[in-house]
């Protein structure tokens, strides 16, 4: 409103607006030290470390490339994992991630600043969720102006549902993924806004980016189809629109195609067909309005029943090839990941793989509120915001948090995909709420500053219709706003940035609200806003921040540390051979392909099921059997976690009906009904022999009895079942402090005696074995 | 030729490391000077020396013993057995005839302490054993000689007995013999239990990096293995929590370093992240830093750490002549510890010259340049390598460079003046005009269209000031109805009505050049309508305006007024939305 009231132009105004402008970029720097401090709290409260399970492998790949290069990095053949099968990391791993920070370290050493691997590895997530923030300002500034665009900017800075994919050592594909996905939906929009041909090519190249960086790029490539295809129906075609799509069609799939894990499935899979659609359409529609242009409306209506009939035809056409592709293809042409979004139930009826991961099960309604906190109740308003006016762009957004919702609502890891819509939403909302409310203040103060004598207006706040002309803009009643805005912090003091303050006043005039409530309104939403602060903070710092590799406990005595996985792989590292191949459940081969450096049998790329369904035959086999599956596959250690004397849930025994299941999937003698008593899962004297003489209870509870003499499970919370036996196969070799960890060594076979050989044999043929022995493809 | 005249031998091996100190009496009963004196020992504990010094003490007196070490090479075996290697002692001044010279002689050897069995079950002792001789073994004749071993507190399992060994507690006393020739020779074994930790660095690598800004950061990397007997069978956790003693007293869990005074800063990670299992005390006079590796190492066992702190400057580095020298110690700060290969970094700031090392023994030296923060030239590395290290090492060495302090300000002003480039290229890149082509129609339009909007900010910025004065004669008609002042309130009409003169006089021309433009065709409608709008609007107002003066001129009250203009009003209302919105639109161009 300062521009408008300038006494003289020229200067004033372009003062306040290169006021308005660097006010606008402190605040996005300070956006951007906020979203990479609030992810610091596990550096601070843990250590500079690299988390959990998949970051891991994205560090050791990482460590790869900075060691040998980029180019043997594309042929690179990983003999550390799948033993024997190995497998291809340059073309099945998304090298987005590794490549951006492999750049920035080369980029810090070539400048001689000495950061290790691991230190660029652990801090690329808070760089690029800064990176992310600032994208959001764009995009969201191209929706509805520059204040809503920093409020969803703050707002995506410090969203929970973010943070715990980015906190610093959460190194993971999300990480730069999410930047990618935010900013190339700005490109599209501010494409589409402007119709040049140079952003529709950024455009492309981002789009790359995402590709290189995450599988979830189909998001991106499903969505703005159906963006084109809503606009074109709902008579919005215009030629910014063809330049936003089919260039990005054309040089998107062409750039993805150089991917190698991409390759010709960007051409190929159903993921990709509805954008080939789409293009095809929107030339259609392209061509009608340019001959519409050319033709009298006579002859327009003659070339309409033309096209049709003709386009008819060619629809058709290549409507009956597409379903010819997708039904020559085994799963329809889809992945199984893909379908489960489609079907939820998909996977845990066919691929019990894909369903074993937490983090592909629905979301329960706790964890909407834990990861999007106050913005599912904004989201409403934002979507209300966004269809007044309703825009190309904001049509955009309000898509994009439809399908966003959706997808959260199959898989709890996609709430990463709503985080960003959510808060583009929210901020459009926030960002409206302040212009009402402060506009409403302000033209209250300032009818009543400027008649502060008139007894009259004194008493009448309430007759604003009259007021409304004569009201306003008052040198006195700017600056009493303008003092509010300094205080009240950094939303509002983007109020004296010259755009939306219009649209202000319009609203202002439109929706004028009495001052008592629109304070009172604008309180309560500054508490909001407090309350989303508090809620983040606590989430970043309590719910996000633990590595997952060390745990900790508070007890009365201090802090307590639990640094048994570290310690066991540390041991594995040191005191094994440097070949030998460790066999554990895949929750943990790359942790241990990574920390300690051995060969794996499978790893957390859970692309063989077979192989995986081995191990879990193995785990879930009697120990003979298993020794023979193991002694095949050349293991020499067998990891197992066992939570039992800490209470520590998340270990294998909880873990062991997956085993079960996979493995039944492939090797159909393993049955989980052996495994329950009753359709009851469990460890006591009630669990059935089969349960009991599975491997994994032996090494988990291999004299665990011990202890406190009654073998009590402070997990299941339950004294085991089975609690005095020996291992004939296999020998305790390390175990870590708290026992989380248990090393197995396999025990070398025994001479063959002649009249035990003859036992032997007999046992195994009237045994399991033989039939897992036949099963199985590597015995 | 020489004559031991008295040889007292005490062997310490509390510690993996076998400490031998020696006193010997040398007495010359030849006819000529020495200058030169063989210290023997047998082959296999020759070729373990880690550590051998000399020092003559003169008299008895326990004070007088000087600390001038003598210089000891390993000199050729003319004419002697291959089981035995000789160092020469370089005598502080020749020793003439019937004279007598008093040395101390301290050597230590690793590796000597065998351990058997060589594999041990977790349950089992360790034992290791000890091979010695009874005698002196020396070129010259001894006349009176003794041995002590000092042997752990602990089970003795067995030793060679001879008529004079006695064994008091845990020392065992050999001898004394008297008059014995050159080179006799009595071999004995000692078969002990050791619960000393066995902890070898196989290879550890110190680096000492000095930075002017006043700090001394040491980064020490150990590959430590547990040099015992090995571990066979199960290691069952359960059996070293329930009963550690016995079941685990082979393994060691903790190391202990004594660090310099002051040290800060200290971290103990490995490469897989931090180690959480450390204890630090410290006072006034030392640093103890506990450190517990990850998992107890039983023998065989290895593991690997690094352990970092950073040293107060002032403590370490002096000048002298025009030079300044680190006087840094050598060795690790791990007590016990046998380092079987040592490389010392020592990490100067760029820009030092003319390097020199002092070390009171001999030690492999290069050079080398490391690129660390910013650096363009390198630093300098002093890298000193020496095998068998033992804490005796523990000595201080010293290092001379020369160094001027301007160059500690090159990276500061580096950075500066980086920064400085990058903000004076943006202010360029946002002032200048970079265009290629001067007269490409794009670029002429970018231009017409630049003074287009310009003149349309003009023109917003004169119907703002016509809206504002619109605004005060709303106010003198609120002063009228408050004071009833009509003369004022008239001469507030004139005075904004010639104010309104002047800006419409204002707007035509720039009107006219907005027409002028064709890329401004599709604005300049909306701008004329503004205007007119805002013309309409000023009659309005002043209507209005003119109907209330009168109305109170003829002192009508203030409802018939009310009345009267409400019709206005209205449109009054309607025309300002109008404009209002006219403005945005323009605004948003």
């Amino acid at each position: 409103m300062a521009a408008l009231e300038s006494p003289l132009p020229g200067t004033p105004t372009a003062m306040r607006n290169a006021f308005g402008n660097v006010l606008s970029v402190l605040i996005l720097v300070l956006i951007g030290v906020l979203a990479f401090s609030i992810r610091l709290f596990s550096v601070i409260k843990y250590e500079s470390v690299i988390h959990e399970f998949d970051p891991y492998f994205n560090y050791r790949v990482t460590q790869f490339l900075s060691k040998n290069g980029i180019y043997e990095f594309w042929n690179w053949f990983d003999d550390r994992t799948w033993y024997p099968l190995g497998r291809v990391i340059g073309g099945t791993v998304y090298p987005g991630l590794t490549l951006t920070a492999g750049t920035i370290w080369w980029g810090l050493n070539s400048l001689n600043i000495p950061l290790s691997v691991e230190t660029v590895c652990v801090f690329t997530a808070p760089v690029f969720s800064a990176f992310a923030s600032w994208a959001t300002y764009l995009l969201t500034k191209e929706v509805k102006g520059s204040g809503a665009g920093l409020a969803a900017a703050a707002l995506l800075a410090m969203v929970p549902s973010y943070i715990s994919r980015s906190v610093a050592g959460s190194y993971d594909n999300e990480a730069v993924a999410i930047f990618a996905l935010i900013f190339t939906f700005y490109l599209y929009i501010k494409t589409l806004n402007t119709g040049s041909l140079f952003y529709a090519t950024l455009n492309a190249l981002a789009y790359f980016y995402m590709v290189c960086s995450w599988g979830g790029y189909t998001f991106i490539i499903n969505l703005i189809p159906m963006h084109v295809l809503l606009c074109i129906v709902t008579g919005r075609y215009s030629p910014r629109l063809y330049i936003a799509y089919a260039p990005l069609v054309v040089l998107g799939t062409l750039l993805a195609a150089l991917v190698p894990v991409v390759g010709f499935n960007a051409v190929l899979t159903s993921e990709h067909f509805a954008s080939f659609l789409v293009f095809i359409i929107i030339h259609v529609v392209a061509l009608v309005y340019y001959i519409k242009g050319i033709l009298s409306p006579k002859m327009f209506k003659v070339a309409v029943t033309l096209v049709v009939s003709i386009g008819m035809v060619v629809c058709f056409i290549v409507v009956a090839i597409l379903v010819a592709l997708v039904a020559s293809s085994p799963t329809g042409g889809w992945s199984g990941r893909s379908l489960s979004l489609l079907d939820p139930t998909y996977a845990s009826k066919y691929i019990p793989i894909i369903a074993s991961v937490s983090e592909h099960q629905p979301p329960t309604w706790p964890s909407y509120f834990m990861d999007i906190n106050v913005l599912a109740f904004l989201v409403p308003a934002g979507i209300i915001a966004c269809f007044s006016p309703l825009s190309d762009a904001s049509s955009f957004v309000v898509l994009y948090i439809v399908m966003s919702v959706y997808f959260s609502g199959v898989m709890v890891r996609l709430m990463l995909v709503l985080a960003p819509a959510a808060c583009i939403m929210s901020g459009i909302a926030l960002s409206q709420a302040f212009d009402v409310f402060t506009g409403s203040i302000k033209y209250q103060l300032g009818a009543s500053s400027n008649s502060t004598d008139d007894a009259e207006d004194n008493t009448s706040t309430n007759n604003a219709p009259k007021d409304d002309v004569s009201a306003g803009k008052t040198d006195k009643g700017e600056e009493i706003v303008k003092e509010r805005s300094s205080k009240k912090g950094k939303k509002k003091e983007r109020e004296p940035a010259d755009k939306p303050s219009v649209k202000a006043k319009i609203k202002k005039k439109a929706l004028v609200l009495p001052l008592e409530a629109s304070i009172v309104a604008l309180l309560l939403l500054i508490m909001l806003g407090a309350f989303y602060v508090i809620h983040c903070v606590w989430a970043a710092a309590e719910a996000y921040s633990a590595p997952s590799i060390v745990l900790t406990s508070q007890s009365r005595d201090g802090l307590h540390v639990f640094d048994d996985f570290r310690e066991s792989y540390a041991w594995l590292s040191h005191n094994t051979d440097v070949d030998d191949k460790v066999a554990s459940w895949w929750d943990y081969g790359y942790q241990t392909t990574a920390m300690a450096n051995r060969t794996v049998i499978v790893d957390n790329n859970t692309w063989n099921n077979t192989h995986i369904a081995t191990v879990g035959t193995a785990m879930s086999s009697p120990e003979k059997a298993a020794w023979e599956i193991f002694n095949s596959l050349d293991v020499k250690y067998v990891l197992v976690v066992f939570g039992g004397l800490i209470g520590y849930p998340s270990d294998d025994i909880n873990k062991f009906l997956w085993m079960v299941r996979i493995g039944g999937g492939v090797f159909p003698h393993i049955k989980e009904a052996d495994y329950l008593r009753d359709g009851q899962y469990r460890i006591d004297s009630e669990a059935t022999p089969t349960m009991l003489n599975s491997l994994m209870y032996k090494l988990s509870y291999y004299r665990f009895v011990e202890t406190d003499g009654k073998g009590y499970d402070r997990v299941r919370r339950t004294e085991i079942g089975k609690k005095h036996f020996k291992l004939t196969h296999f020998e305790e070799v390390f175990t870590s402090h708290h026992w989380m960890v248990r090393l197995y060594k396999l025990k070398p076979p025994r001479n063959r005696i002649r009249g035990k050989a003859k036992k032997l044999k007999s046992k195994t043929s009237s045994g399991l074995s033989s039939k897992s022995a036949k099963k199985n493809p590597w015995v | 030729d020489l004559v031991l005249s008295k040889v007292e031998r005490r062997i310490d091996v509390t510690s993996q490391i076998a400490r031998v100190t020696k006193t010997l009496k040398v007495v010359n009963s030849g006819s000529e000077s020495v200058s030169e004196f063989a210290l023997t020992f047998p082959k296999f504990l020759g070729n373990n020396l880690a550590y051998l010094s000399v020092a003559p003490s003169e008299g008895k007196g326990k004070s007088k013993r000087t600390l001038v070490n003598l210089s000891v090479r390993e000199a050729d075996q003319k004419g002697l057995p291959d089981s035995i290697s000789v160092y020469s002692v370089a005598l502080p001044k020749p020793l003439s005839k019937g004279d007598t010279l008093t040395l101390e002689v301290v050597a230590a050897f690793t590796n000597v302490l065998q351990p058997f069995p060589e594999k041990i079950t977790q349950g089992e002792i360790h034992l290791v054993m000890l091979q010695e001789s009874a005698q002196y073994l020396s070129p010259y004749a001894v006349e009176s000689q003794s041995l002590s071993i000092k042997l752990p507190n602990a089970r003795i399992e067995s030793y060679t007995k001879f008529e004079n060994t006695k064994l008091q507690g845990s020392e065992l006393k050999y001898g004394p013999y008297k008059n014995l020739q050159s080179y006799s020779y009595s071999p004995i074994v000692v078969h002990f239990e050791s619960k000393a930790a066995f902890a070898v660095a196989e290879k550890l690598v110190r680096e000492i990096e000095v930075s002017h800004w006043g700090n001394v950061q040491v980064t020490e990397n150990y590959n430590v293995v547990h040099r015992g007997a090995q571990l066979k069978g199960e290691f069952s956790r359960l059996d070293f929590q329930a009963r550690p003693n016995p079941r685990g007293a082979s393994a060691f869990r903790h190391l202990l370093a004594r660090l310099p005074p002051r040290a800060h800063s200290i971290y103990y990670r490995d490469d897989i992240g931090n180690i959480s299992t450390s204890e630090m005390k410290s006072d006034s006079k030392k640093t103890e830093l506990l450190i517990e590796p990850r998992f107890p190492l039983f023998g065989g066992w290895k593991t690997f750490f690094t352990i970092g702190y950073g040293l107060p400057l002032t403590d370490f580095l002096f000048a002298s002549e025009g030079k300044r020298f680190l006087n840094i110690s050598f060795g690790s700060p791990i007590l016990d510890l046998v380092t079987e290969k040592l490389i010392v970094q020592v990490v100067l700031p760029e820009g030092s010259k003319d390097i020199s090392v002092t070390t009171p023994f001999a030690v492999k030296q290069s050079q080398e340049i490391k690129y660390s923060h910013l650096d363009i030239a390198g630093r300098p590395v002093v890298v000193l390598e020496k095998n068998n290290v033992v804490p005796d090492h523990n000595q201080h060495i010293q290092v001379y460079y020369k160094f001027s302090n301007i160059n500690l300000l090159s990276e500061p002003l580096m950075l500066i003046s980086g920064f400085f480039i990058l903000f004076i290229t943006c202010i360029i890149y946002t002032r200048a005009d970079i265009s290629i082509s001067k007269s490409s129609p794009s670029y002429l339009a970018k231009l017409q269209w630049d003074e287009v909007l310009a003149t349309l900010q003009e023109v917003q910025s004169i119907v703002q000031k016509c809206l504002a004065t619109h605004d005060k004669l709303e106010a003198s008609l609120r002063d009228l109805s408050r004071t009833g002042d009509i003369q004022t309130c008239k001469a507030a009409r004139k005075s904004t009505d010639s104010l309104l003169k002047d800006l419409s006089k204002e707007l035509k021309p720039l009107l006219g050049f907005l027409q002028s433009f064709p890329s401004a065709s599709h604005i300049s409608p909306k701008v004329e309508e503004l205007v007119v709008k805002e013309k309409e609007l000023q009659e309005k107002l002043m209507a209005k305006h003119t109907t209330v003066v009168e109305g109170y001129e003829k002192k009508s009250s203030g409802r018939d007024i009310e009345n009267r203009i409400a019709s206005q009003q209205q449109k009054i209302i309607a025309l300002r939305q109008e404009i209002e919105d006219l403005l945005e639109f323009i605004d948003e161009i």
